[in-house]
């Protein structure tokens, strides 16, 4: 009995040094996910269009294509990722205790989790700009907020909705009559039952809502946008390199959508990097000349493995998020800059 | 068990009571020290900043939080009140007829009351709502002409314009109410001697009339403490409004909690409005209840 108790203590003990020396010793995450050979990455698993299971039982969205980019970024194989399906309180304890390298679950980025003194993670490049919308049926001709006017609007409560919906027509002048349910099955009821000639959420909570509709063409997301919800992917705080290397895969994906680099011309672009020495921002970049992914503690050619993998961001939003997916939902504010969006990537340099 | 035993058993359970408050008292003032909350009322006079969809008076989102807070309150009091005359109607018919001489009005009768009763009142409440309400068409339907327009967006009776939330609990709350009324008033008839229906027949006094002047006012002293208890009931199951979208003091509280994190101060105010509410209702029914009583000695 005293024997199994001393052992039971001594393993106790030999774990804590082990956790301690992990800690003390600056030992990146990276360094363990390069060792293991695969990523453990936090997913929803319920969101259509963000993590979801496919026909054939695997998972597919948007976060499920950054878990890939970051695992051909960090092992080289967009395969070996373990899938960890959370639900939102169990996000943050699963990446404190090392249950999960990371977490790509569209969760909104803001001070408080940021913060050291607030949830203390670290967050990669917003990869989604959220917010409300509305959604109208097509035939009701209703375009834009204008047009709502004097009608009637389901409203889910609980969240800051009302208010933001109300600050957006308000300051707009624009009447309208709110109709409030407690939670979203019977908002959605309540707008299929025509109570109401627009309803509102966040747009991925709506398009996700329509792809469960019979006839989800004859419904359709305005493209105003009432409030910022930006989602975006993060590790545990303080760990440098592992926040850095999330960060310039994201910027890489943004990059290669700006340099018009695809899943299908990223060979043809890298040879021709390697025939033209006058090319030297794509040479950077496809890690033909410099230490740019050496820096990162990756290898210099991860931004040829992340696009063979995944595509760049537009590839990746058209093939969840585009007209012709499951859940379209307008691309507005995750457009690139130079399209009127807000994505823009700092130079690889 | 003697007198002793008793009494310490009093003790025991008044000093259980006691801890449980003071651990529970203890417990809030602890948090709110914690949060650096302290109770405060101040956020009554801000504005809302949200849509109330119908309100007795005039409400704009820039008023205060105390004003649609009392919005709230007047859509809460005109559901009960109107709630607790239909259901009361429903309610005496129904009860009336499960001891008339009609064998087809008192089966109808209990299978209203048997169906009812059976089924909880928020199952009902959404399936008045979303299948009876919203299964309307968007067209208004005139069966009389202009005098009843419905639509699944508003129901307008000789003018006056109800919005189909507001229908809903109204019908939902009278129904569910109105079986455990008739089930109240059936008991009070009962306890009138069978020998006083006998009585009013033999004389060649119809079924109305002997009702009304005979036997219910020997069964209404009975009748009227249940009543006022089911009439409570209506009141309090009225907060169910919020999972059909109607904007009663409940609905209303949990959007301003929401946005001004007043929870604690949001449900005091709730549950001092309800605590009135409920006076109210039970003062006007022992007026009642005395005129009642009085009025049968004094005949």
């Amino acid at each position: 009995m005293k024997q199994g108790f001393c052992l039971s203590f001594g393993v106790l003990l030999v774990g804590l040094q082990a956790c301690a020396t992990l800690g003390e010793g600056g030992a990146s995450r990276l360094d363990l996910v390069r060792q293991r050979g695969e990523l453990r990455c936090g997913v929803s698993g319920k969101i259509p269009g963000f993590s979801f299971l496919d026909r054939e039982g695997r998972y597919a969205g948007l976060d499920v294509d950054m878990c890939k980019a970051f695992a051909a970024a960090f092992v080289g194989d967009a395969n070996k990722v373990e899938y960890r399906p959370l639900t939102a309180p169990e996000r943050f304890t699963a990446l404190r205790t090392g249950e999960i390298d990371l977490l790509s679950r569209n969760t909104t980025f803001n001070l408080s989790r940021d913060a050291s003194g607030g949830n203390g993670v670290a967050f990669a490049p917003v990869v989604f700009h959220d917010g409300q919308g509305l959604l109208v049926r097509r035939d009701s001709g209703i375009k834009r907020l204008e047009d709502l006017r004097n009608q009637t609007i389901c409203v889910g409560s609980g969240t800051t909705t009302e208010q933001n919906l109300n600050d957006v027509f308000q300051a707009k002048g624009i009447p309208y009559k709110p109709v409030k349910y407690q939670d979203l099955n019977q908002l959605v009821a309540g707008y299929l039952q025509k109570r109401c000639a627009a309803m509102t959420s966040d747009r991925s909570q709506l398009a996700s809502a329509r792809s469960g509709f019979e006839q989800p063409g004859n419904h359709q997301i305005l493209p105003e946008v009432l409030s910022k919800e930006p989602l975006a992917p993060l590790s545990s705080g303080g760990d440098q390199r592992l926040a850095d290397a999330m960060r310039w895969v994201v910027y890489a994906l943004v990059t290669a959508e700006e340099m018009g680099i695809t899943q299908n011309n990223v060979d043809a672009k890298l040879q021709e990097a390697i025939n033209d020495p006058s090319k030297t921002a794509l040479r950077r970049f496809l890690g033909v000349e410099g230490e740019l992914g050496s820096k990162l503690g990756l290898p210099n050619d991860f931004v040829v493995s992340v696009l063979k993998a995944t595509g760049n961001y537009g590839e990746i939003y058209n093939r969840h998020l585009g007209p012709q997916s499951a859940v379209p939902i307008p691309r507005g504010l995750n457009q690139l800059h130079r399209d009127g969006g807000v994505l823009i990537a700092p130079p690889f340099q | 068990m003697t007198r002793r035993q008793r009494w310490w058993i009093q003790v025991l359970l008044l000093a259980a009571v006691l801890t449980l408050a003071g651990i529970l008292i203890n417990n809030l003032t602890v948090n709110l020290i914690r949060t650096g909350l302290g109770l405060s009322f101040r956020w009554l006079s801000r504005p809302a900043g949200f849509a109330i969809s119908e309100h007795l008076l005039p409400f704009q989102p820039s008023d205060s939080m105390a004003w649609a807070l009392l919005m709230g309150w007047l859509n809460s009091l005109r559901v009960i009140a109107c709630s607790i005359a239909l259901a009361t109607v429903l309610g005496v018919v129904a009860g009336a007829a499960s001891r008339s001489n009609n064998p087809l009005f008192s089966a109808l009768a209990g299978l209203y009351v048997g169906l009812i009763r059976q089924i909880p009142l928020l199952l009902q409440l959404l399936f008045w709502y979303f299948v009876a309400f919203l299964g309307l068409p968007s067209e208004p339907l005139a069966p009389l002409g202009a005098l009843i327009r419905i639509s699944n967006q508003s129901i307008n009776v000789m003018g006056l314009n109800l919005s189909v939330e507001f229908a809903a609990v109204l019908v939902g709350l009278s129904v569910f109410t109105g079986a455990s009324i008739a089930e109240v008033v059936r008991g009070g008839l009962d306890a009138v001697p069978r020998g006083q229906w006998e009585a009013f027949r033999s004389l060649g006094i119809g079924e109305g009339l002997g009702l009304k002047s005979v036997v219910l006012p020997q069964a209404l002293p009975a009748i009227l403490p249940a009543l006022s208890s089911q009439y409570l009931n209506l009141a309090k199951n009225s907060t169910l409004s919020i999972a059909v979208g109607y904007a009663d003091l409940y609905a209303v509280s949990d959007t301003a909690i929401t946005q001004t994190g007043r929870a604690i101060e949001g449900f005091l105010l709730l549950l001092l409005s309800f605590l009135l509410l409920n006076l109210l209702i039970n003062g006007s029914m022992q007026i009642l209840n005395h005129a009642v009583l009085n009025k049968g000695q004094r005949t």
